[in-house]
């Protein structure tokens, strides 16, 4: 361990602790996994060297890298988001092995995102720059399944695109580029956001210029709603464009006007939209239709409440018989075989990975990074609770995945590439002044006094 | 900004801990309930994956066994005679629980009656560890010969056929068309499954729901031997009494008139009126007993309440309340021929002549023989057990005379069920149920003396006829039904001993198993 530690390029203190989290990761994720094989088969499982292996080697690729590219970066992001996706896979592994196999190259495709990412966006601010070119790409990519012949239908939704052998998610990524580009928006725009310019009698509003932005965003979450029946997604857009609109200005109204304008959607939806009818209906009471539309929803509350508190044990889970157990419902497995203790326990490391996002943002100093790392924690934070609130039947289900767990490739990669980022503006915040080259060129004069005093 | 940020991370962190508080309120406080769901099936995999007892019929057929297979669940149930004994054994589905004998037997089948006792030797402590087979079978009272006599005897018509040996309550024959195949829904295949039971959910006559036990209709005339019955326990002088001659019954509080099926012209006597079901002659002797008697009487032999048989959702049969008849005399007479608001199970009326058969003793009504370990060997036998005594000897052995008239007089309406050389007795029944459709009853038992089986057999919604249809075309089931157990199973059956009105039934025969007592 050490030999190694001394043996690679010149290690921070953060790089070391990262190193030792993976290690630890590794051996979690290789206890998980010869323990399931072992109650499921009686054995170990044959892969589980090269398993072993392969996964160490996965992560230690993208922890030299980081020594290379980020080397200040936060040392808790990677070996949590390794800890959950090597949890999902020997999950994964038990329920679909030929899902097991793809999710393991989707891993390794990620972790070659993450890499690259790194590698290309050498400095956070570098993106402000491309901002209207994330939003085309964005709307283009949210738009995408739309379009006739490469869109695909798959279970009701329309958030499939074709392309040869390929299929994918594209607003998995447009997510990310919208944040992008919401921040540096808000960012430049913050002041005339957040001060009431027009006179109406006695009140002073907001001139309606610059509210047109958040209609034209409820707007496109609704067409979402409407045209690619993806409720999850459309919520996590809009709860992080609201989210954002609010951090960088600070209105609290806001909030409030977007609370209004998702209760009017959601209203208009119950009223047209026979799937978001039938959502909240199975969630109000999937007992009513016990073996068609509550069908999932109950077997999922089965398998949890099986679980009870240490679970029935890895392996021993019996509820593959629902719907999309490796993907959507994978939490509900996991409530199963690991119990109370368990499902608290991957609660648990979401939440560090939101807190850590959330901490790299407060240590910003630019406006900009600031934003846009508080924004992708907000993703992590809403999507891991819109889905497990889903399982658990807390909220209306929504087809949305559990980020680094569920089976799925764009979601996969793109929260890789979320990670990436966030690392970004980490290792940006914590890399001594001196060291940024170009940092004091860059930097107005107002935020540098700032910085210094 | 970092204000904001700080309560989005405290916003977040509210919303993960409604995750965690509704995990709990699922993992441990509401867990049990979910798990004791009636449609969790996760019991039921685990139950998959462990070797479970086979069910055999009386004589031997194997009606339910787990067979191996290669997915997860490691075995899977199969019922050999699909459909012939489905409402009996049920059916075990990873989807849908169990029902019929696989859930009232499940504790037996799996194993799970037996006491997990703490090992006290080594050979229990290896039997703990290495999970020995400790399933066990059981062995129906239901022979296939009997099953396959009472389907062949229905000839596909939609029906129902029960028999039952008086003496012990021990089930011989219990067949109803629709019928399904239980393998449907025992597969391991999710999508299939589902879409088979959707299939047998909209299938007319809803044939998951076993027509024996748990669907009733108006018994019509069979409920004359609970209202002759009646007249014997609670005003025998109607007994002597010789009713008029009629082709229409006048009714009190009304100008209705109560029709005698087909126009027919009846009177006379008990023996008479019963005989050839004259419903002008039941109707007057309806409004002599009044509303309490004839309540009284139908909740003696079992009405108003579920009889105990040992399978689930068994349905009472229904008489209306005294209340109901205050405001509406001419129902008295209409629920004396079974008719209006009187509803009977199959398995009811099957009760009822066994009652009558049995000296007044209806026994409880049972599908279980005896259950054997991995081994073969017998573990416990089904313990006979009284349920009501409906009525007296003396009152069994009078009805007794009238039921035998029906199928052995010239003028009866049972001359269908007439055997050579056996005397049967019984009562048809002709409910009408609509303007043009009746249900065809008959409600039988043989031989007198000394009976060996009861039968109630009912083919709902026939068209109408100009005759009795419960005797044309109910009583030959009933005959065929009672053929097919004289000839093959009546060997070791345990007839009724006890000279009718001579004894009384022995109370102290709760311990008899079944098939002990010597053959006559």
């Amino acid at each position: 361990m050490t030999a190694l530690a001394t043996a690679l390029p010149r290690a921070p203190a953060r790089r070391r602790t990262e190193l030792g989290l993976i290690v630890l990761a590794v051996l979690l994720v290789g206890g998980l996994y010869a323990i399931a094989g072992l109650s499921k088969a009686g054995s170990l499982p044959a892969n589980i060297v090269p398993f072993l292996i392969g996964f160490f080697a996965m992560l230690l690729v993208a922890h030299l890298a980081m020594r290379y590219l980020a080397p200040n970066a936060d040392p808790i992001l990677l070996p949590t988001a390794g800890l959950l996706n090597g949890v999902g896979y020997t999950f994964i592994a038990r329920l679909s092995s030929s899902e097991a196999s793809k999710q393991a190259a989707w891993t390794a495709l990620g972790l070659v995102a993450f890499i690259v990412t790194l590698a290309v966006v050498r400095r956070a601010r570098d993106l402000e720059r491309y901002r209207y070119l994330f939003a085309f790409v964005g709307i283009g990519m949210l738009l995408l399944p739309l379009v006739p012949h490469i869109g695909l239908n798959i279970n009701g939704a329309r958030l499939w695109v074709h392309l040869g052998p390929f299929s994918f998610q594209p607003g998995e990524l447009a997510k990310l580029a919208l944040a992008v580009f919401f921040a540096s928006v808000m960012v430049e725009r913050a002041d005339l956001l957040s001060h009431a310019t027009r006179r109406i009698g006695r009140f002073l509003v907001l001139d309606p210029r610059y509210l047109a932005p958040i209609i034209a965003a409820w707007g496109l979450s609704l067409l979402i709603f409407l045209a690619e029946n993806d409720l999850g997604s459309s919520f996590l857009f809009f709860a992080l464009f609201i989210g954002m609109l609010w951090i960088s200005t600070g209105r609290t109204y806001y909030l409030g006007l977007g609370v209004g304008l998702f209760a009017a959607g959601a209203f208009f939806a119950l009223r047209v939209i026979h799937h978001a009818q039938s959502r909240v209906q199975s969630w109000l009471d999937p007992w009513a239709h016990p073996y068609s539309t509550g069908f999932q929803i109950i077997q999922g509350q089965f398998a949890i409440a099986d679980g009870s508190v240490f679970g029935t044990g890895p392996g021993q889970s019996n509820a593959s018989h629902i719907p999309y157990a490796s993907s959507d419902f994978i939490f509900a497995v996991v409530a199963n075989e690991l119990g109370l203790v368990g499902a608290a326990a991957l609660l648990m490391g979401y939440l560090l990975m939101v807190g850590t996002g959330l901490r790299i943002a407060l240590r910003c100093e630019r406006p900009f990074e600031k934003l846009l790392a508080a924004g992708l924690a907000l993703i992590l934070g809403v999507q891991t609770f819109v889905i497990v609130g889903g399982v658990t039947r807390l909220i209306p289900l929504t087809g949305i995945t559990l980020p680094f767990v569920s089976y799925g490739g764009s979601s996969l990669i793109a929260n890789y590439i979320l990670l990436a980022v966030l690392l970004r503006i980490s290792n940006d915040t914590e890399t001594p002044m001196i060291l940024r080259e170009s940092a004091l060129i860059d930097m107005p004069s107002g935020e540098l006094r700032e910085v210094q005093a | 900004m970092n204000r904001q940020i700080r309560l989005v991370g405290a916003g977040l962190m509210l919303l993960f801990v409604a995750l965690f508080v509704q995990l709990n309120w699922l993992q441990v406080f509401h867990a049990s309930a979910l798990d004791n769901n009636p449609l969790n099936g996760s019991r039921v995999v685990k139950e998959y994956d462990r070797p479970r007892g086979q069910i055999v019929s009386a004589d031997g057929q194997l009606l339910a066994t787990s067979v191996p297979t290669n997915d997860q669940f490691k075995f899977q149930r199969e019922y050999p005679l699909k459909g012939l004994f489905a409402q009996i054994t049920g059916f075990f589905s990873f989807t849908y629980g169990a029902e019929g004998a696989e859930k009232t037997y499940d504790s037996i089948l799996t194993g799970a009656n037996l006491s997990s006792s703490l090992p006290t030797s080594i050979q229990g402590l290896r039997n703990l560890l290495t999970q020995t087979n400790k399933s066990q079978s059981i062995t129906l009272t239901v022979s296939q010969k009997m099953q396959q006599a009472a389907a062949t005897a229905l000839a596909g018509r939609t029906g129902t056929v029960v028999a039952i040996e008086p003496a012990t309550g021990a089930i011989l024959a219990m067949y109803s068309n629709p019928t399904y195949d239980p393998n449907l829904l025992s597969g391991h295949n999710q999508t299939q499954v589902i879409a088979n039971y959707k299939a047998l959910v909209a299938a007319a006559g809803n044939p998951l729901s076993p027509g024996s036990y748990r669907n009733s209709w108006p018994p019509g005339s069979t409920f004359k031997i609970i209202t002759s019955s009646a007249v014997y326990d609670h005003n025998p002088s109607l007994a002597a009494k010789t009713y008029p001659v009629l082709n229409a019954l006048q009714l009190p509080q009304t100008t209705l008139l109560l029709h005698n099926y087909a126009g027919e012209t009846c009177g006379g006597a008990i023996l008479q009126l019963f005989t050839v079901s004259c419903d002008t002659g039941f109707g007057a002797i309806g409004l002599g007993l009044g509303a309490q008697n004839l309540y009284d009487e139908a909740h003696a032999f079992g009405f108003d309440q579920a009889p105990p048989l040992d399978l689930p959702a068994v349905a009472a049969s229904t008489f209306p309340p005294v209340s109901s008849f205050t405001q509406d005399q001419p129902a008295i007479a209409y629920s004396a021929i079974g008719q209006q608001d009187v509803s009977s199970t199959p398995l009811e009326m099957a009760l009822v002549a066994a009652g009558i058969a049995d000296n007044g003793t209806i026994m409880t009504p049972h599908v279980l023989g005896h259950v054997t370990d991995s081994q073969g060997r017998t573990v416990s036998t089904y313990g006979d057990k009284p349920w009501l005594q409906a009525t007296s000897p003396a009152t069994a052995a009078s009805v007794t005379q009238l039921m035998l008239s029906v199928v052995n007089s010239a003028n009866g309406t049972g001359g269908a069920a007439r055997i050579p050389g056996v005397s049967v007795a019984g009562k048809t029944g002709t409910a009408q149920t609509g303007h043009h459709t009746i249900d065809a009853w008959f409600a039988a038992f043989a031989p007198v003396p000394n009976p060996t089986i009861a039968v109630a057999v009912v083919l709902p919604n026939q068209p109408n006829g100009t005759e009795y249809q419960g005797g044309t075309l109910a009583a030959p089931v009933a005959k065929a039904v009672i053929q097919a157990w004289l000839a093959s199973g009546a060997a070791g059956a345990k007839p009724v001993t006890s000279a009718p009105g001579v004894t009384a039934p022995t109370s102290s025969s709760t311990t008899v198993a079944t098939g002990s007592a010597s053959a006559p």
